[in-house]
């Protein structure tokens, strides 16, 4: 870097060579991304781990890094896991309500497919949907209550 | 765990195990994978200052997620723990689209039983609308889940950072 050395080797005092490894990725303009990462991975290992990567995925290496420093600074104890656990378990409550909704989906399919017959129909206002419909509504609660679902 | 054998640690470090040493509780020597690999990615020298800055209690949980982010950034030396997030919010919106599809199916039995249920006080032309929009939904959201299942799609890092934590 000609024009000035780069956040990298300003923060750790030493010349910026042209070959700076990691001058790519921090550059002067912003010294805090730089300060994070080194404050939880030290810049040797960053260093280590970039060289070791292709050069195509370095950005990607160097960005993913900085997000997990910068989760780590904000969360000292559990750092991104804490993330990581939260959208499991959103996972499990969307995966619960799609299996829920898709259960009724099929009993409310079988009450049309199948009505069992239990009062004269009206042609103007058919009660029998109706009641059917309250029995279909406790058989998915005992469903849900049973650990069907 | 000082006197007789050292810690994971120590022993990888190759220095004696003092008795208040800050990794023996959470480093046992029957355990040297685990230190090692959260030396190789943060370094003991970055875990002894992490762990420093804790409270005792909430040391063991540090650590634990420690060896977990350790252990993903191995797996994946590119994203790390960040591929894993990403997968699961692409999880997460996969299910979101599966749960809207559902809950528009049963819109559109509600409306044909009402239908079928009053035939002379809702004109069929009145629903028509309705359940056409709800199909056309239906299936530009089945065309939108094919391309979210085939395509590799890892959202930009910065992305998730934005969308986690500048709340």
């Amino acid at each position: 870097m000609s024009s000035g050395r780069c956040a990298a080797c300003r923060y750790l005092r030493r010349k910026c060579t042209e070959d700076c490894i990691l001058s790519p990725y921090f550059p002067s303009n912003n010294p805090q991304r730089f300060v994070s990462v080194h404050r939880i991975y030290g810049a040797s290992n960053v260093s280590k781990l970039l060289l070791r990567l292709p050069i195509h995925v370095r950005a990607e290496a160097a960005d993913s890094l900085y997000f997990e420093a910068q989760c780590r600074l904000e969360d000292p104890v559990h750092g991104c896991v804490g993330l990581v656990f939260m959208l499991q378990q959103q996972i499990q409550a969307a995966e619960s309500q799609l299996v829920k909704t898709r259960v009724q989906i099929a009993v409310m399919k079988s009450q049309a497919q199948h009505p069992q017959p239990r009062e004269a129909e009206s042609s103007f206002n058919n009660p029998f949907l109706r009641h059917f419909d309250n029995d279909a509504n406790l058989s998915f609660s005992n469903q849900i209550s049973s650990g069907f679902i | 765990m000082g006197g007789s054998s050292p810690c994971a640690s120590c022993k990888l470090l190759r220095r004696r195990c003092a008795k208040d040493c800050i990794f023996a509780p959470y480093f046992p020597s029957d355990e040297p994978h685990k230190f090692a690999i959260v030396h190789k990615v943060f370094g003991a020298s970055n875990v002894s200052k992490m762990l420093q800055e804790l409270p005792i209690l909430q040391r063991a949980d540090a650590v634990s997620s420690l060896v977990y982010e350790a252990n993903a950034r191995v797996r994946d030396p590119v994203y790390g723990c960040v591929g894993a997030i990403s997968y699961l919010k692409n999880q997460i919106s996969q299910l979101q689209m599966q749960l809207a599809v559902a809950q528009t199916e049963i819109l559109c039995i509600q409306m044909q039983q009402q239908e079928s249920a009053l035939p002379t006080q809702i004109h069929q032309d009145d629903c028509k609308p309705f359940l056409l929009a709800n199909n056309n939904n239906l299936d530009s959201i089945s065309q939108y889940l094919n391309f979210a299942s085939s395509s590799n799609v890892i959202q930009d890092p910065a992305d998730l950072k934005r969308e986690s934590f500048w709340t």
